[in-house]
């Protein structure tokens, strides 16, 4: 930078009759490239990691098997490979932290951005912002030791919920991504015009009605983006599922009340044990890794797409 | 987009705004739905609220200066004197790290995006929309890309180095979109004013578009390293999960950090244990939060307005 002011005053005047080459300003260009290609470098190194293992998996165990297979047990002596388990693990769980996160983290929202006086909402928002941080390692804490045993002792019927249960999971993930839905649906609310909420109250509208009938169809797709990031999260969560869901994968569990493991907390839990690079159970850690990643890249694509369309028609 | 929550239709509203101009009256839908709507509020964050004390109460007998003097154990009779020194000088050597690593290629990479970068090139779109989806890939799959590229196949292993570059590569995103917002409120008259001074393009950025951005580029920074203070899922895939008695002395070193350590108390079964995990979530919380507020104090107090 010392070089680049000596030279600038001197050079001005050519450098408006052509462009000179500066040496400071290129060097600075190729770092620039050079820093924004780590992150195409991260997603290559994503996938390099992911297939070379998943082709590995695949020679030794058929896709259809891997797809349509009712039970998962590579650490039993009877070894099997359906992920279907796993994925129904991960629907339950998420399916729960949806029904909780979105009627309260949409109607945290709309109080936010419609009643809430000026004043709540600038100490409320900031308070929002603030739990959305809490790592999810706390989440899954609280909901085996504080929620859990809470749950139990107030079933009304004899078969309660297990030590370990996809409900109690999936309860701690709904309250663990209500900040994150609740945050995002009020920016899209905040983002839609004045005018359109007083040509409604013009129109003899209640409150009410041009909360639920103008603005949330309005910034619904900030809305759905907002949950399909919630989607995103519920099945890419790891801890919570980990330490609260159960580790049952040998048969498809649809009871909620029963533990069993999801995809991630299968990944989480054979890796932190100790198992034998390039054997099938090491590779289909990242067979199913790689499952997961799919889905997750195709969630993202649609958030990224309604992101777009609610920028594009208020900003 | 019709709602199915509203009952009353809109006839008898309007026949009554006669009224409704000349004194306020309360109609039961509308009372009742601002106060489901609070109620949403008031359960989420109350819920929250509750949880967050409860880990203080049931750690309360281990907020001492044992948990920072003193080193993890895995057996069971020690636990009186056992802290978790070695997780919190783990953290404090990643979270070190990670700042070195990710915020320069981070805000680099923001700077190429906003300033240099065409975005009307195919491959500066890709660019854009890799780093969008990279945001939403799961942590756990980088913890995957760390065991297999990171300790295996460049050979780093499991050690402190390892365990920042994979949590950097992780909040990278983070660091970048939050930094490329803070560059793009810098409005374009003062480039303008600068070029017409005769700054070059890189004196036109480095002196007046980044300090004009500081502000927000400081507060996405806090809040990518914080966030990654608290992730746990990829370090357990990196093997991260015993009982280290040691604190890192170097980039190889072998390490434990505060959400691991946090979770192998969970998985013992004493409650001892189960007093120490609330003890070290504590600690975890204070420095997270801590972060946080700075963050957000920071961005509601220097961010400029144009």
């Amino acid at each position: 930078m010392s070089t680049s002011t000596s030279n600038a005053g001197s050079a001005a005047g050519s450098a408006l009759r052509r462009g000179r080459r500066r040496p400071v300003d290129s060097t600075v260009k190729v770092l620039l490239v050079a820093a924004a290609l780590v992150s195409v470098a991260t997603t290559v190194g994503i996938v390099i990691a992911l297939v070379q293992p998943t082709i590995g998996f695949f020679q030794q165990v058929s896709i259809v098997e891997f797809i349509t297979g009712t039970s998962w047990t590579p650490t039993f002596a009877q070894k099997a490979y359906g992920v279907l388990p796993l994925v129904a693990a991960t629907l339950t769980v998420t399916g729960v932290a949806l029904a909780i996160a979105v009627p309260l983290g949409l109607g945290s929202a709309i109080y936010l951005s419609e009643y809430a006086n000026p004043r709540t909402r600038k100490v409320l928002k900031p308070i929002i912002e603030l739990l959305a941080g809490v790592p999810t390692v706390v989440y899954g804490f609280v909901a085996l030791f504080a929620l859990n045993p809470l749950l139990q002792k107030w079933w009304p019927t004899d078969n309660g919920p297990a030590f370990q249960n996809l409900l109690i999971a999936g309860i701690a993930m709904g309250i663990m991504i209500v900040p994150t839905i609740a945050s995002i649906s009020e920016d899209s609310m905040a983002a839609v015009p004045r005018s359109l909420r007083e040509g409604a109250y013009a129109l003899a509208s209640t409150k009410m009605q041009v909360s639920t009938r103008v603005v949330v169809p309005a910034a619904m797709s900030g809305i759905v983006a907002a949950v399909v990031l919630g989607i995103s999260r519920a099945v890419g969560e790891t801890m919570i599922v980990t330490i609260a869901g159960g580790l049952t994968s040998d048969r498809i569990v649809l009871n909620p009340l029963e533990g069993a493991a999801t995809m991630t907390a299968f990944i989480a839990n054979i890796s932190s044990g100790d198992i034998p690079v390039g054997s099938l159970d090491y590779d289909s850690v990242f067979a199913v890794g790689a499952l997961l990643f799919l889905i997750t890249f195709a969630l993202n694509a649609v958030s990224i797409r309604m992101v777009r369309r609610f920028r594009e028609v208020y900003e | 987009m019709s709602t199915p929550t509203i009952t009353t239709d809109t006839r008898p509203d309007s026949s009554a705004s006669g009224n409704a101009l000349t004194q306020r009256r309360s109609r039961p839908g509308e009372v009742a739905f601002r106060m489901a709507m609070q109620a949403c509020l008031l359960i989420a964050f109350g819920v929250l609220a509750a949880l967050l004390t409860w880990v203080l109460v049931k750690g309360w007998n281990r907020l001492d200066s044992r948990l920072w003097t003193e080193m993890p154990t895995g057996l069971a009779s020690r636990l009186d004197t056992a802290g978790v020194q070695s997780a919190l000088v783990g953290t404090l050597w990643i979270i070190s790290l990670v700042a070195l690593i990710c915020l320069p290629i981070g805000i680099l990479s923001a700077i190429y995006l906003e300033e240099y970068a065409d975005n009307t090139r195919w491959y500066n779109r890709l660019l854009e929309l890799n780093i969008q989806n990279l945001a939403g890939v799961p942590s756990i799959i980088f913890g995957i890309l760390g065991l297999g590229i990171i300790a295996r196949a460049l050979g780093l292993g499991f050690t402190v180095i390892t365990a920042a570059i994979v949590l950097s590569l992780l909040v990278l995103p983070v660091v970048i979109i939050a930094t490329r917002e803070a560059i793009r409120a810098v409005p374009q008259s003062i480039r303008h004013a600068s070029y017409a001074l005769g700054a070059t393009k890189w004196q036109t950025v480095s002196r007046q578009v980044l300090p004009s951005a500081v502000p927000g580029i400081a507060t996405g920074s806090i809040l990518a390293l914080s966030r990654a203070i608290g992730e746990a899922a990829p370090l357990i895939v990196l093997g991260a999960v015993t009982f280290i008695t040691f604190n890192p002395d170097g980039l190889d070193s072998g390490y434990t950090a505060l959400p691991i350590q946090i979770y192998t108390f969970i998985t013992r079964s004493q409650s001892e244990y189960t007093e120490l995990a609330a003890g070290a979530i504590v600690l975890l919380l204070a420095i997270v939060l801590a972060m946080n507020s700075i963050a957000i104090f920071v961005r509601n107090r220097f961010e400029k307005r144009w």
